[in-house]
């Protein structure tokens, strides 16, 4: 209601607002009490707050960005069901979305943007293939590397029955082998991240264990997880990944204070640390290529590459990337994929945390999906594919 | 990045321009400090002829060593994304209980002045540390934001130093810490400008050739990036706070020395100074961002104006209203510096 409060003179009009919240829910179809906190409700109820906040006003043209990014399928179906009423009612709806079936579904024309540029308009029957073409702007090959083959060995990482705390993630278990790149897939929410951050001991567990190279781990935490060659990086950037006032150096060489290699006891050697950071640098095609600038100056792409750069500060041997190319150009992702592949050649093994599809699809040796905080299906080799993924990450069909 | 500046502002048309845009570079690369420095000598220099004079800025400097060790620890606080409301308590604690121990001491044994002057020290310093280890403990483990800690802990300290003494000074030391820690000097240099200067080395060494200094930085820049790399941010948040102290005890002693009583009232004005000191010379209140050296002027120049204020004849009162009023256009010119940075990237 902010913005636009029902109000008798100076005052507001309490019983006026949850009138005309109640009807807004009822005719949108949406199960939620018009005075719940939206603190209290789970991600896809505050998505339709946010959506119905958007109906009261009897739009006539409606922008909706991924709004059914964090809906199960029913709901999603609701959504579209109600964006074709409009349609009918004479609403222009401009509607963005990664979603390729969502583009069919409901989509009349398709503007395809990229790098801030429009690329081309197309009618909404163009096929998959051409419509990833124009996304991308290169074929897939170009982008994502050729995967190296899993070498046979024993499992790096082992988890057993992760449950977290928050109960996010429900007796997942999993494990990886050096070389391999293990996918997580699922929508937002649906534990993927959070087991991860379990592994690393940032989300508190509330049963299950960790193994690494076949010992348990206890208790699991950042630091001695660290320790024992293990690196998260973390999914947002500014929110936890990097001191934004600080220079490039400072952050790239973070996670790699406890390593001897910059300096005896409790001394940083400077020249030590600035030729790393300048190998560093090279190696990530950071650009500037000036290590003192602080991370804040450098473009998104730069930013991300700089936190990757952590995983190559020290000898890691299971990596795990949450989202590491969100809100990221081609230019970087494809050196960022590289990256990743060189890793995984040299025997690192990865866990790949991503929203991004075609990310999991052609970075990953196998993928777990996730839902609701359960491992719903392992894929594995050929069976990658977009159907077959996605198939998993919404409610199943009641049949 | 010094290329990229001369090219851009050579590149700049017309030379009215070209000033503004070298202005603009300047101030965004150095703070505000230069600038003020700049200001407050011309204007002090015009109103009075002794202001200038070697002597004048030697007593300037003498004057300064409290505040400015006292802001190299409130600088550690900020740059975690803190601060230390207590400083000034911990100045005065120090000075009562390193006055009381050492006077009872003296009295004990008068023949040993130097080991008096040992335990006294010793027993100033554990009591204003102890403080810097309550704010430790309560913003590390407990979470308690550092502004509510460290004011608090302000009021508990106080209250002791003046329970303990009743409010009334403290009498008694051997003559021997008042004539070395207040008075002496050795090779020319007075003693407490030596120990100050030890204490700047200590500081550049730790904050920035070693790990603990890294991670003052890192804690401040980004406390969850941080910890996801693996530093351990209680501690080092913990360390921080005891630093602080730590560096604001040892003021508290050169004080106590310099004015030769033992004072629970000592230290009033030292939070908001050294917090000045330290924004004006660009530490961010955001933490992560500050430099020793910078500081170091910070309180010179905090000192600098008072004297200049003084020698000028303006009220001591009024100079208080100076002091706050410069802080605040520290954080203003802060504020704007970051703007001016983000329109300059690219």
């Amino acid at each position: 209601m902010l913005g636009d409060e029902p109000a008798r003179g100076w005052f507001l009009d309490p019983g006026a607002a949850r009138r005309i919240a109640r009807e807004l829910l009822e005719r949108l179809g949406f199960p939620l009490d018009p005075d719940a906190r939206v603190e209290g409700l789970a991600r896809a109820e505050q998505q339709m707050v946010e959506i119905a906040k958007a109906f009261r006003t009897a739009p006539k043209v409606l922008v909706l960005d991924e709004p059914t990014a964090s809906l199960t399928e029913r709901e999603a179906r609701r959504l579209l069901a109600l964006v074709d009423q409009l349609k009918a009612r004479g609403v222009g709806i401009l509607y963005i979305t990664h979603r390729m079936g969502e583009i069919r579904r409901i989509g009349d024309r398709v503007t395809v943007l990229r790098d801030g540029k429009k690329i081309a308009t197309v009618p909404a029957s163009t096929s998959e293939d051409e419509l990833v073409r124009l996304m991308t702007g290169r074929a897939i090959e170009q982008i994502f590397p050729p995967l190296p083959a899993v070498p046979e060995g024993p499992p790096v990482l082992r988890a057993q029955e992760l449950t977290t705390r928050s109960g996010s993630v429900l007796g997942a278990s999993f494990q990886l082998r050096a070389g391999e790149i293990l996918g997580f897939a699922g929508l937002v929410g649906s534990g993927k991240s959070e087991a991860a951050r379990a592994v690393f001991g940032v989300e508190p567990l509330a049963a299950g264990r960790v193994w690494l190279d076949g010992a348990p781990v206890e208790p699991l935490a950042p630091a001695s997880m660290l320790a024992r060659g293990v690196l998260y990086l973390p999914p947002d950037r500014r929110e936890e990944g990097l001191a934004m006032m600080r220079p490039a150096r400072e952050n790239m060489t973070m996670a790699a204070l406890d390593r001897p290699e910059l300096g005896p006891g409790p001394w940083l050697g400077r020249f030590k640390e600035a030729r790393l950071a300048h190998e560093l640098a090279r190696r990530i095609e950071l650009r500037p290529a000036n290590p003192e600038r602080a991370v804040e100056l450098f473009s998104g792409g730069n930013q991300q590459k700089v936190l990757f750069a952590r995983a190559l500060a020290r000898p890691v041997r299971l990596l795990m990337l949450d989202e590491p190319t969100v809100g990221v150009d081609m230019a970087t992702r494809a050196s960022l994929y590289r990256l990743i592949v060189e890793l995984a050649e040299k025997g690192t093994a990865i866990l790949l945390v991503s929203s991004d599809l075609p990310e999991i699809l052609h970075l990953s040796h196998r993928v777990l999906v996730f839902h609701r905080g359960r491992i719903r299906a392992e894929l594995e080799g050929a069976a990658i594919g977009e159907e077959a993924v996605l198939q998993h990450f919404f409610e199943r069909e009641a049949a | 990045m010094i290329e990229t500046e001369r090219a851009a502002s050579l590149a700049a048309p017309g030379p009215g321009e070209r000033l503004r845009l070298l202005f603009v570079r300047l101030f965004v690369r150095l703070g505000v400090l230069p600038f003020l420095l700049l200001v407050a000598v011309v204007v002090f220099a015009s109103l009075s002829e002794n202001f200038l004079t070697l002597r004048n800025l030697t007593n300037v400097v003498r004057q300064a060593v409290y505040l400015l060790i006292v802001s190299l620890g409130q600088m550690l606080a900020l740059l975690t994304g803190g601060f230390d409301l207590s400083v000034g308590t911990i100045l005065a604690l120090t000075s009562v209980v390193g006055a009381s121990a050492m006077a009872a001491a003296h009295a004990a044994f008068p023949d040993l002045p130097w080991l008096s002057i040992l335990l006294g020290s010793l027993a100033g310093l554990s009591a204003g540390t102890a403080i810097g280890v309550a704010n430790g403990l309560g913003v590390a483990l407990f979470g308690v934001s550092p502004f509510i800690m460290t004011l608090g802990m302000a009021s508990v300290g106080f209250g002791i130093a003046l329970y303990l003494t009743g409010g009334v000074p403290v009498y008694g030391m051997p003559r021997e810490f008042g004539e070395v820690f207040g008075f002496g000097e050795l090779l020319g240099v007075p003693v407490p400008i030596l120990v100050t200067v030890l204490f700047v080395l200590v500081m550049l060494v730790l904050v920035y050739r070693t790990r603990l200094g890294r991670s003052f930085y890192a804690v401040g820049g980004n406390v969850k990036a941080a910890r996801l790399s693996g530093i351990d941010t209680r501690r080092v948040l913990f360390t921080t706070y005891v630093l602080c102290a730590f560096l604001a005890s040892i003021g508290g002693l050169l004080l106590t020395a310099r004015l030769d009583t033992g004072e629970a009232n000592i230290g009033a004005s030292m939070p908001l100074e050294s917090i000045a000191a330290c924004v004006i010379a660009g530490v961010s209140l955001r933490g992560g961002v500050g430099r020793v050296e910078n500081v170091v002027l910070g309180a010179l120049f905090i000192v600098l104006v008072q004297n200049g204020m003084n020698l000028a004849r303006i009220e001591s009162y009024l100079q208080t209203v100076v002091l706050g009023l410069l802080l605040i256009l520290a954080v203003i010119a802060d504020q704007l510096r970051l703007r001016l940075m983000a329109s300059l990237r690219a």
